[in-house]
């Protein structure tokens, strides 16, 4: 048997409070694609700190090549051929592409920064990983997409012969996922080992040689090419079966909620968007990145004001111009960026969940400590937020948590209408049915939801009706009854797929 | 909470030690002036820790003290406005230019440090302007005026020491602003604000409108604080009264544990932060013959201060860690 590319043997790491790893291992053949798997707080990105230098554990062995190593510093493991490509990317946005792939290694001459072998040293790589921009772009103008590429070809020019992606395409649109599949393949090819973070199963399956699954801090188990299936993926995560994972119940449609017409947003002044949604409707919202679904969200909560049209609001035109006056008249908005825009790191569980509500909840203007922890506890016990106590900074909660957290503090409000921006986007399998579970529990109540999503398995299993949005305009509506991968897909990317 | 025992400690060695080199530190005289100038510190401190908490700046307090400190003597007594007339006018004026800022950080968009930057260089010169330059005062008159900053009130059963005027004005300001900032839903949305504006915008906070209210807080404080200041010294020299004073109302409001990012501060540690300041220089004063090693001194004890709580977090951190 060959030796390894890169072995872990009994990992062991123990925050305050939490064993985050007990004894986890894992292996990692030269050209191979190994998928890393498992619910959040499953362990997953505390080994990858691990592997990548960023902390050191408290016991357990590393080995590259078979020779045991150790991981001090990030550097160190750069050194080793070690490189994580971050979830957040670690770009200089300011400075342009080569000098990005050179930072902190840049090429000298006569003690100066050699700008032209920068430029021409960077067009290798740039090739590559196929990454058509030139050296001296700004990465500010390049795409999400080409950034991640980016990444990787900074990677490549320290020599990397391990590289671990976690969640890479969170992200990226389709076609973009695409290129950077492609990307991976032939880094397979030339015995780069690649250790791949991913919450979506189907790119795993697509992509993955062999998957090993962390459940709890510990080895749940190992399903080679043959066997990684979805059901078999799940069952392993989550320790027992999610028969049907998406449950969708079909309210009776109310009345109408919302009325959209004519609705102009900053991004696409020239298209204008018109569809209603009734009162126990679940509508997803599909597309490309770029379609404008955001932004169409974020017209309707006031963030980015319209610039022309009208939005009904049980039969009484509303025309938000802040998230205050949305708020007012019944919406609400789980938003796209979790951290930045929905909750507040730094504040505690209680803080952040009667945020929204504390004007209302608390007339006189001034606090009232028993509404706050009456409230607090309803949520916590209604959502089944795992956290120690209401006092909990929410920065230390998993990302599923927190998404419960920013759910709940509209929940108290009663919306008429709930927005949600990527719901369950970097959340575990187990969160995320919960939260689907919530949707569905608001929809029987009578509220009316939008959701965009770009996971085209949630689109499809919890909408009554989906709006397919490309550049800017509605290019189709379809009902339940129409709903499939391959009608959404033709409307999103705007291509008659009978045509090929 | 730990951050303000760490400032109270501080301020007790500081206390201990000039005790000890200087027979005069305990004397009644010299605490009565030591809790008179940090209660008008403390003010226009308490203050700028507003601005400080939505993670704003606030440069232009030392010459808004200038301002009101130099007008109101120089409308009552160059132009003989009633007492009533002329503090109006100061009330009106600070929340004025609390207002300015606020608007043109909030609908413009623009950096509040340059904007209180220039209102730093404006005001101070409108004073200078307006006063042609000449020292403003109140020489003999307005007695009953200026006993709101130079009053004592004698304590019972203490004979030989009585509690200046403008310690209650403090304790009023203190106990206001607290209960402002920790028990009512503005406080609140202030501190969600500082911690992350978007968030609070998402979540129906008027942001814009908490941030100016925060900027004619500051402003208002540092007129209050001007206006006690001139009545306390009696007298204005427009070129450097207030001087530098915004610098020692951000210190106060640092070491008493704002953090400048935003989201993070209380009234108690700012008035202790005052009061240390207040302390280093007194003991400046009476221990060194050179009072030109002022800042040098207070430079280098509040550094000091700021590593020793950055040492005693990062040793917290890893002990959690090693739990």
């Amino acid at each position: 048997m060959t030796v390894p590319l890169l072995q872990a043997k009994k990992l062991t790491q123990t925050y305050p409070g939490v064993r985050a790893l007990k004894g986890v291992g894992l292996h990692l053949m030269r050209g191979e694609i190994l998928a890393v798997i498992g619910e959040n707080g499953a362990g997953k990105s505390t080994l990858m700190k691990i592997l990548a230098g960023v902390q050191m554990p408290d016991s357990g062995q590393i080995e590259i090549n078979g020779v045991a190593v150790s991981l001090p510093s990030v550097l160190a493991a750069q050194k080793l051929g070690i490189a994580l490509i971050h979830q957040e990317l670690n770009l200089v946005e300011k400075l342009d592409v080569a000098a990005n792939i050179f930072l902190g290694r840049e090429r000298l001459r006569y003690g100066l920064i050699d700008t032209r072998e920068h430029h021409r040293a960077s067009q290798i790589y740039l090739a590559a990983v196929g990454l058509q921009v030139a050296p001296t772009a700004l990465v500010h103008t390049l795409s999400l997409g080409q950034r991640q590429l980016l990444e990787i070809a900074k990677a490549l020019s320290v020599q990397a012969r391990i590289l671990i992606f976690d969640e890479p395409t969170s992200s990226l649109s389709s076609s973009e996922a695409a290129t950077l599949f492609q990307v991976i393949g032939d880094l397979r090819k030339q015995g780069v080992g690649i250790i791949y973070i991913s919450h979506r199963l189907g790119e795993v399956k697509e992509l993955a040689d062999r998957v090993t699954v962390l459940r709890d801090g510990e080895n749940a188990g190992e399903l080679s090419r043959t066997e990684i299936e979805h059901g078999a993926m799940v069952r392993l995560m989550v320790g027992r079966d999610l028969k049907q994972f998406y449950t969708h119940v079909p309210q009776k449609p109310g009345a109408v909620v919302l009325e959209v017409s004519e609705l102009r947003t900053q991004v696409y002044p020239q298209q204008s968007l018109s569809f209603q949604v009734r009162a126990g409707e679940i509508v997803g919202v599909a597309g490309l990145v770029g379609a404008g679904r955001t932004e169409m969200l974020e017209a309707l909560f006031g963030v980015t004001p319209a610039v022309g049209g009208t939005v009904q609001i049980d039969g009484v035109e509303v025309r938000p111009r802040s998230p205050e006056e949305a708020i007012r008249v019944g919406v609400a908005l789980v938003p796209e960026d979790r951290k930045h825009q929905g909750v507040i790191l730094q504040m505690a569980v209680q803080e952040n969940m009667t945020l929204a509500a504390l004007r209302r909840g608390n007339p006189t203007g001034f606090l009232n400590p028993s509404w706050e922890f009456a409230l607090v506890g309803e949520m916590v016990g209604r959502l089944q937020i795992k956290t120690p106590s209401s006092r909990q900074v929410v920065q230390f909660l998993s990302g599923g948590n927190q998404q419960k957290v920013v759910l709940s503090k509209w929940l108290s409000l009663k919306p008429r209408l709930l927005l949600l921006d990527e719901p369950t986007r970097g959340i575990d399998v187990g969160a995320k049915h919960e939260i689907y579970r919530l949707m569905e529990e608001l929809a029987a109540q009578g509220v009316a939801l939008l959701f965009v999503s770009s996971e085209l398995e949630e689109i499809l299993g919890l909408s009554d009706r989906v709006l397919v949005l490309h550049e800017g305009r509605i290019a189709g509506e379809l009902d339940r009854g129409e709903l499939s991968e391959e009608s959404v897909l033709r409307l999103a990317t705007n291509t008659d797929v009978r045509d090929r | 909470m730990r951050k303000i025992l760490g400032i109270s400690a501080l301020l007790l060695v500081v206390c201990v030690v000039t005790a000890l080199l200087s027979g005069s530190f305990l004397s009644a005289y010299n605490i009565e002036n030591l809790i008179r100038r940090t209660a008008l510190f403390g003010i226009i401190s308490i203050g700028v820790s507003f601005v400080i908490v939505t993670g704003g700046i606030d440069l232009s307090v030392g010459s808004v003290v200038c301002l009101v400190g130099c007008g109101v003597p120089w409308l009552l007594t160059t132009h003989g406005w009633s007492v009533p007339s002329a503090l109006a006018m100061a009330v009106v004026v600070s929340v004025a230019v609390g207002l300015f800022h606020g608007l043109l950080i909030t609908r413009l968009g623009l950096p509040p440090f340059v904007v209180t930057l220039c209102g730093l260089l404006l005001y101070r010169g409108v004073a200078r302007g307006f006063t042609r330059d000449q020292t403003v005062g109140f020489g003999s008159d307005f007695k009953s005026l200026r006993s709101l900053a130079t009053g004592e009130i004698s304590l019972p059963f203490i004979s030989g020491f009585s509690l200046p005027v403008p310690w209650l004005f403090l304790v009023v300001v203190a106990g206001v602003a607290a209960v402002f900032l920790n028990r009512t839903v503005y406080g609140r949305h202030l501190l969600a604000l500082g911690c992350n504006e978007q968030a609070a915008r998402f979540s129906g906070i008027n942001t814009g409108r908490m941030t100016v209210l925060a900027y004619v807080i500051s402003s208002f404080l540092a007129g209050l604080g001007g206006l006690l200041f001139v009545l306390d010294v009696n007298s204005a020299q427009p070129v450097d009264f207030g001087n530098f004073y915004e610098l020692y109302a951000i210190a106060a409001a640092v070491l008493g544990g704002c953090s400048l990012r935003g989201g993070e501060g209380t009234i108690t540690g700012v008035i202790v932060g005052a009061a240390l300041m207040q302390v280093l220089r007194n003991m400046i004063t009476l221990v060194t013959t050179h009072n030109n090693v002022e800042f040098a001194i207070i430079g280098a004890v509040i550094l000091a201060g700021v590593i020793a709580d950055e040492l005693v977090r990062r040793l917290g951190a890893r002990r959690q860690k090693t739990v």
